[in-house]
């Protein structure tokens, strides 16, 4: 008998993560900006009543301090702690680039293994909520190129559920990316739902012709660019990466040479983009195999704009999915 | 200013003992630079000849389990906490018996049995890690400190403000230590820092500071008495703003052309090694046999541990799949 399913948002998701993971292991941490009940349990109400169950010292709202958050991490993670470390939003992990892509990221590497740093950094980020270009972007590529550090994007709840609890328990620091979009769209999630193992893709719809390949905001719009490509006679695989680094190069490369056509879609600009590693892996392993160039769509070389016609404009439109896919089947 | 004249002074052997740990620095740095000048270490090397006294008084009050984030300019703070020499000269060669099997090198030396938990490149970044041992402690209800050290350019960095910020407000059980000789790189201090003494930004932060001569060993050890004392009880950190200065420039081999002239001779002259030796003979804490044979001992470990790095390996080129994370990268 399979498990009872709850209907429930992506933040409750992750919200029943951090519970779960707390109550189990006493060395779990939470922190960050606001994330304490006094001060209303995070921006979006993610982190509340964690300090009421689990007291002010291992959940404890922080300064305006990015640095200080992820040093202050770093340091209890290598004393033997687990911290999940809040950075509002993904813009503001660039005041705290330092500690996270020359400490976090590099100790382990740089001190030969003796230093490990097991911290989660949660961050909430994306484009459609008119909060224009310093608020909004997906930086993910730099991560990802950042050697040490693991960058996981869910976009179903279950997989919020799933891969929060394995970052809370990987050995190495991860980087969890929220979105406006992902984190409040609601799915079911098993009652007993426990980790998803990191670095592997899901295929929530499979298909034969085309492999649209995303992760974060951008999997919803694949989903409804597959259903409109099917009323037209196309059927589209739809991959999840969820974890963007490392990828699943296997899932996706069985995927590609199956159909021989793939579109990469993510919200972040283009250029330089996630998509460009992924479609240099797939010519450079299935070249002969393919039977159209590997496509990318992304955001415009542009910071986020306010104007919401520039914004709309902005995103990764379901029609221009479609577009590519149709322009692949010749 | 807070009072601290309630710090004991230091009994005559932690005195030898400190003196001790200044001549094990002093020895390791000669022989440092005598290697580079051999052609035997080729990467850049930045001494801390001058500033012995500092972490050799502190880390007579530390235990072997209390915790240090140092920088760059660090390998006195690693030796004065009884850092094994093997290991560290294994690593500054780029050996796969260095501490950090040869990836790290002499900026960014780790060694968790001595309590060496990161040695930053970055100036600045001791501090904000070092707040995360002190949380850890707290969190385990231990008596563990943990002393960041950086210099005086850090002061003015943002990582500075936050850390002494977070540390303040959490009570946290660090020592701020910076080292001031004096030079930011290459500005001198008056024309990069906003107040004339490093201490006062201390009172920004609702904690006690205290400008040091960092060159004074008795007075070293009461400071820091105080403030390891004020962290162990919970009391929460504290700034000490050592007084120094680097005889070798920022990096090994720069020209002294940005410093005033005369200036590095003047502090040369006062040199605390030779008479700090003078001072414990001439109060008679320790013989002339006795420093003699601290003096030899030091430098035969010395010599020791760089007869063993040379002997090393350097490490495979599969190290580069290693420790990026736990899990190996695959070829």
């Amino acid at each position: 008998m399979s498990a009872e399913m709850i209907k429930m948002t992506g933040q409750a998701a992750v919200t029943a993560a951090l519970f779960e993971a707390m109550e189990k292991d006493p060395k779990v941490l939470c922190f960050g900006e606001d994330v304490a009940d006094r001060e209303g349990g995070g921006v979006m109400g993610t982190t509340r009543g964690l300090s009421a169950k689990f007291g002010d010292m291992r959940v404890r709202s922080t300064p305006i301090s990015e640095q200080a958050i992820i040093g202050a991490a770093i340091g209890a993670a290598m004393g033997g702690y687990k911290p999940v470390a809040e950075i509002m939003l993904m813009n503001f992990t660039t005041v705290a680039m330092d500690m996270i892509f020359n400490h976090a990221a590099k100790l382990r590497f740089m001190s030969g293994g003796q230093s490990q740093v097991p911290i989660v950094i949660r961050t909430l980020t994306g484009a459609g909520f008119q909060t224009a270009g310093q608020h909004a972007d997906h930086l993910e590529a730099w991560f990802c190129h950042s050697a040490g550090i693991k960058v996981v994007a869910p976009s179903t709840p279950a997989d919020f559920k799933g891969l929060m609890l394995s970052c809370i328990d990987d050995p190495d620091p991860c980087l969890f990316i929220e979105t406006g979009v992902t984190l409040f769209t609601p799915g079911e999630v098993a009652a007993d739902q426990g980790k998803i193992p990191l670095g592997k893709a899901s295929i929530p719809r499979p298909g034969s012709d085309v492999t649209l390949i995303s992760y974060s905001s951008m999997v919803s719009r694949c989903h409804m660019a597959a259903a409109a490509l099917a009323e037209a006679g196309v059927s589209a695989e739809v991959i999840d990466l969820r974890t963007v680094s490392p990828w699943d190069k296997e899932t996706v490369l069985a995927s590609v040479a199956k159909t021989g056509r793939a579109v990469i879609v993510h919200e972040a600009v283009r250029v330089f983009g996630v998509g460009a590693e992924i479609a240099a892996t797939i010519n450079e392993e299935l070249y002969g195999q393919l039977k159209g160039p590997v496509r990318r769509l992304g955001a415009p070389y542009s910071p986020v704009p306010f104007s919401k016609p520039l914004e709309d404009a902005y995103l990764v439109s379901v029609d221009s999915i479609v577009a590519a896919a149709k322009g692949l089947m010749g | 200013m807070s009072d601290r004249s309630n710090a004991p002074k230091a009994s005559n052997e932690t005195l030898v003992d400190i003196y001790r740990r200044m001549i094990r620095i002093e020895r390791n740095d000669d022989a440092t630079r005598k290697q580079i000048r051999l052609g035997r270490i080729t990467s850049p090397y930045y001494s801390a000849r001058g500033q012995e006294v500092i972490p050799s008084a502190i880390s007579t009050q530390l235990n072997n389990d209390d915790k240090i984030c140092t920088i760059y300019r660090g390998i006195h703070d690693m030796v004065a906490k009884d850092m094994p020499l093997r290991p560290l000269w294994a690593e500054i060669t780029g050996r796969v018996d260095g501490t950090c099997k040869g990836k790290g090198g002499p900026m960014h030396l780790t060694h968790p049995e001595t309590g060496v938990m990161v040695t930053t490149g970055i100036v600045g970044s001791s501090m904000p890690i070092a707040n995360g041992f002190g949380w850890a402690a707290l969190l385990d209800g231990s008596k563990q400190v943990t002393v960041a050290y950086f210099g005086d350019g850090a002061s003015n960095i943002g990582a500075f403000h936050e850390a002494l910020n977070l540390a303040s407000i959490w009570k946290l059980p660090v020592i701020f230590v910076c080292q001031n000789n004096g030079y930011a790189e290459h500005t001198r201090y008056e024309n990069c820092t906003a107040v004339d003494q490093i201490s006062k930004r201390a009172i920004g932060y609702g904690m006690p500071g205290y400008t040091v001569d960092g060159n004074d060993p008795d007075a070293m050890y009461e400071a820091a008495h105080t403030a390891i004392e004020r962290a162990r009880a919970g009391e929460g950190p504290t700034l000490l703003e050592c007084i120094t200065f680097r005889y070798f420039g920022h990096v090994f081999g720069d020209a002294d052309s940005y410093m005033h002239e005369g200036e590095k001779d003047e502090w040369m002259a006062k040199d605390p090694l030779p008479r700090f030796r003078a001072r414990l003979i001439a109060d008679g804490i320790a013989s002339e046999e006795q420093l003699a044979k601290i003096e030899a001992d030091a430098e035969a470990d010395v010599a020791d541990a760089i007869e063993f790095a040379m002997a090393c390996e350097f490490p495979s080129v599969d190290e580069l799949r290693r420790d990026v994370f736990a899990e190996e990268i695959a070829a």
